[in-house]
């Protein structure tokens, strides 16, 4: 990319690209945003009117929104909590050298291969079904009443599922970074005096800050959209009890068939999660430069 | 108070075994290094000093005190790493006040061990710095700053200088001697660098496959090397080490003189030869000669000799120059 011929030919030749992921994106989102100013109802037929701002409106104000702002919000933070502390964990564990360490660590990757329905579904029958889950037989084993996760604690038990399939992609990224610690630092630190806890929140730890703002980052973007594990666990329920925002939107326009407030709802999600994501960015772009 | 003895030590990993038996005493206030090539266990054996390793037989006594199961934070020595091993995210002033910290001592007393050490190493102004600002001299005073705070028994360098330059090299091994006169601690010093060894040390202990093949003081281990294996590491460039009719003629299956102690004339002398490399450096010049049968010498001479590739010259041994050695090695007296 030396001269200037060169670095035009660059931009011409990866033009198509860019155009065609441009239009990918655009299409969609300038549709979305033109069905939102409708009154786009699949069950009413006839012409499609302006509707102005209603459909926010209606959104805005409807009480599940603020029962789907807060879920989602619990959702992100309970699974990236477990993620994080898990993860951590984990990885210190499978850095100890130990016999079969290398098939250990393919097992413990395993949940991330699982399709999200597929988990969701084998949580849901196997083990928090109240007549056949494992949890249930364990409960009877121990003479407990068996606890019906998914309509008792729906929100939790989702939580759970979602945190088993992250809990493998946070391990991974912390053990190599726990890999990459430096083993002179630690010995410096026990001849200096650190105990084991003390080495632990003084080297490991701020050695895997990086690291674990990558998890919370990356994270986060993809459980702002949980929705398969939604989908065929709870749908949502009991009531709003474990819909989350991309949950509601798809309610609202493949189960109530309104199109137009789907689309409202899919603009203020867009809207919240980029004011998420520019926060994010912030807060770990300061954190990678140091 | 900083002795240490080793007693019967010994360092296997699994059926290899790093070090066998092994005896040392390190009195108080010496400055000891252990040199000896890659590989020749002279880093183990401070690891297994400071704690690091865990000795596979033998004891390992620290004035008097038996600290073969002692952890390195209780053994009250310091060391000084390879890699500086700083904590990267604390700044040089939270660097050098850890082991405090780790101890317990108040922050005041703290701040004030911190500010009279870094005094003493030239970092006062460097203090709310992060090590990755810093340049490696630099680091390296950190780590030393880090140790001295403890003022531990002994101190510990594991091969400190060999990632910096080599002019910052000779200054860092001024300044460490310097401390060692100022301190008057026990040091044990790892190098694989023979010069570090004889301008640094006390007392040098060569290392060989884990067996200490010489004790003595740079001068000792100079003068009469115990045998052949001392004789070609100490001293640069290396001693000329002839075997053969010229060795028997002393009386010995092989001999040895140091280039130093090569006589080089244009016209008469013992060994004849030609030049094959001159190698200028001024003060010096090291020649290296084809002497037919007896192979190649190196001889130093006067910085303004002109001898070049192909000139013939003779070479002549200094009397009592010549150390002699016997069939397995070992000097003859």
């Amino acid at each position: 990319m030396a001269t200037q011929h060169s670095r035009s030919a660059a931009r011409l030749m990866i033009s198509p690209a860019v155009l065609l992921l441009l239009g990918w994106m655009i299409v969609p989102l300038a549709m979305t945003v033109w069905f939102s100013f409708l009154n786009y109802n699949l069950l009413q037929p006839g012409p499609r009117t302006f509707a102005g701002f209603s459909n926010y409106y209606y959104f805005l104000t409807d009480p599940a929104f603020f029962t789907a702002i807060w879920n989602t919000l619990v959702l992100v933070l309970g699974v990236l909590a477990i993620t994080t502390v898990g993860g951590v964990l984990l990885a210190l564990l499978l850095d100890q050298p130990m016999w079969g360490q290398g098939i250990v660590r393919i097992l413990v990757i395993a949940p991330f291969f699982v399709m999200p329905t597929v988990s969701a579904l084998v949580w849901k029958n196997m083990f928090m079904n109240p007549v056949n889950g494992i949890f249930a037989w364990i409960a009877e084993a121990l003479g407990l009443q068996p606890f019906d996760f998914l309509s008792q604690a729906p929100l939790f038990s989702i939580i759970l599922i979602v945190a088993w399939q992250w809990l493998p992609f946070a391990t991974l990224i912390l053990l190599t970074a726990l890999q990459s610690l430096d083993s002179e630092q630690m010995e410096a630190a026990e001849m200096d005096g650190a105990s084991a806890l003390a080495r632990f929140f003084y080297i490991t730890i701020p050695h895997l800050t990086r690291s674990i703002t990558v998890v919370i980052l990356i994270q986060t973007i993809f459980l702002l959209g949980v929705f398969a594990e939604i989908l065929v666990t709870t749908n949502g329920g009991p009531g709003t009890a474990s819909t989350n925002l991309t949950y509601l939107v798809y309610g609202q326009s493949l189960l109530q068939y309104d199109v137009g407030g789907g689309s409202a709802g899919g603009i203020v999600a867009v809207i919240l999660a980029n004011i998420v994501a520019i926060f994010l960015m912030r807060m770990i772009g300061k954190n990678l430069e140091n | 108070m900083g002795k240490i003895s080793l007693k019967q030590v010994t360092k296997s990993f699994g059926d290899v075994t790093v070090i066998p038996a092994l005896d040392l005493d390190i009195e108080d206030g010496e400055f000891v290094v252990f040199v000896g090539p890659s590989g020749c266990g002279k880093s183990t054996l401070l690891r297994l000093i400071a704690g690091l390793e865990d000795v596979s037989s033998g004891a390992i006594e620290i004035d008097g005190v038996n600290a073969t199961e002692a952890p390195p934070s209780k053994r009250r020595l310091a060391m000084v790493f390879q890699s500086y091993a700083l904590y990267p995210h604390m700044t040089v002033r939270k660097n050098i006040a850890f082991p405090l910290k780790m101890a317990g001592i108040a922050p005041d007393e703290q701040e004030r061990k911190v500010q009279a050490a870094a005094k003493v190493l030239n970092l006062t102004n460097y203090l709310d710095r992060k090590p990755g600002q810093l340049s490696g001299g630099q680091r390296q005073r950190v780590a030393i700053g880090r140790a001295i705070v403890r003022e531990p028994a002994a101190f510990l360098f594991d091969e400190p200088l060999s990632n910096l330059d080599a002019a910052l090299r000779v200054n860092m091994r001024l300044e460490i001697t310097e401390l060692h006169h100022s301190l008057k601690t026990t040091m044990v010093y790892v190098t694989h660098d023979q010069v570090e060894a004889m301008t640094m040390a006390d007392k040098i202990v060569v290392l060989n496959a884990g067996r200490i093949e010489q004790v003595g003081s740079p001068l000792d281990l100079y003068r009469s090397p115990r045998n052949l294996f001392v004789a070609g590491f100490i001293g640069s460039p290396r001693m000329n080490l002839l075997t053969g009719p010229s060795a028997a003629a002393h009386g010995a299956t092989t001999i040895g003189v140091r280039p130093e102690h090569l006589t080089l004339s244009r016209s008469e002398g013992l060994w004849p030869g030609r030049v094959t490399v001159s190698e200028h450096l001024g003060s010096d010049t090291f020649l290296h000669v084809n002497a037919g049968d007896l192979g190649t010498l190196t001889v130093r001479a006067d910085g303004e000799v002109d001898a070049r590739h192909g000139d013939s010259v003779f070479l002549t041994p200094q009397t009592g120059k010549i150390h002699r050695f016997d069939a397995d090695g070992k000097a003859m007296a």
